[in-house]
């Protein structure tokens, strides 16, 4: 059996929202290396660098030992009190194969939703964290809603 | 059994557990099946989102529109009088005495003993009273 040598994540608590950015080192050859940010959603900051190296590793081909972090910061909602509805664009390991998925959830705050969508996999697919990325995360407006059981909130009877 | 009391915008609730407990506040959204946006300026509830297991509906409604601002769930809240109406409520009178009784000392818990007791002698008496008047008519 292999040794693992990393953590594997874990949806703790509530998740919050990270901006993390970072680059290769810059060599000789290359000063200015290409900035890389991206969204991540973990329980603290460990967590969410840890999971941007892991990205990094898949879509960049840039190891933590061959880059550094440039800039790391929790993004706390804009209005934590305003209703929005949230589209997740996520895709995890089932037990036979791997499949892109599209989910919508109504939260007051994104990394709400995105704890919300962590929960909900688990429970309707049992997907662990570890199996799931999620690709990409958007506020969309009421009219662009696709799912039903987030449809059946728009109607405001007075 | 009809039900009267709505979950709708403007509906008032009492907040049962929580950093929030024992307070008021307006349902001005609702989230999803388990949450509303909620928010009690009057008794200094934050606006924020709380699960409907944490709200008791009241008889109440004010008239908001939806996710309306402080200023005016301040003021339909004045408009319908919500505090005055609560505080004459038998649900608020209950919450009162439970308190009042939480809060007796061992002394005041002894009055209440023999109040209780002299209470239901003079009860008892007068039942007794009237069962040998009706024993009596026959």
């Amino acid at each position: 059996s292999t040794l693992r040598v990393y953590t594997i994540m874990k949806a703790k608590g509530d998740l919050k929202e990270f901006k993390v950015i970072g680059r290769r080192f810059p060599t000789e050859k290359n000063k200015n290396p290409t900035l890389y940010r991206m969204r991540i959603f973990a329980p603290d900051e460990v967590a969410a660098k840890s999971r941007f190296w892991y990205f990094m590793k898949k879509l960049r081909k840039i190891k933590k030992t061959n880059g550094q972090l440039v800039y790391i910061a929790e993004i706390t909602d804009k209005h934590p009190t305003r209703i929005k509805n949230i589209g997740i664009w996520l895709r995890y390991d089932s037990r036979s194969g791997t499949h892109n998925m599209y989910r919508e959830y109504r939260d007051i705050t994104v990394a709400g939703a995105v704890t919300q969508c962590y929960r909900d996999m688990a429970a309707r697919h049992r997907a662990r964290t570890s199996t799931i990325q999620i690709i990409k995360v958007e506020c969309i407006p009421a009219k662009k809603c696709r799912r039903p059981h987030v449809i059946q909130f728009h109607v405001s009877i007075n | 059994m009809v039900f009267t009391r709505f979950v709708e915008i403007g509906r008032v609730a009492y907040i049962m557990e929580g950093p929030d407990a024992g307070k008021l506040c307006v349902i001005i959204d609702v989230i999803d099946q388990k949450k509303a946006l909620v928010h009690g300026p009057v008794h200094g509830v934050q606006r924020q989102g709380l699960q409907f297991q944490r709200l008791s509906l009241l008889d109440y409604k004010i008239k908001i529109p939806r996710s309306a601002r402080e200023k005016t769930i301040r003021k339909a809240w004045e408009k319908a009088e919500v505090d005055k109406k609560w505080e004459g409520s038998g649900f608020y009178k209950r919450i009162q005495l439970r308190k009042k009784r939480a809060s007796l000392s061992d002394f005041d818990r002894f009055k209440v003993k023999n109040l209780k007791y002299q209470r239901n002698r003079i009860i008892r008496g007068k039942v007794k009273q009237i069962k040998r008047e009706q024993q009596q008519k026959k």
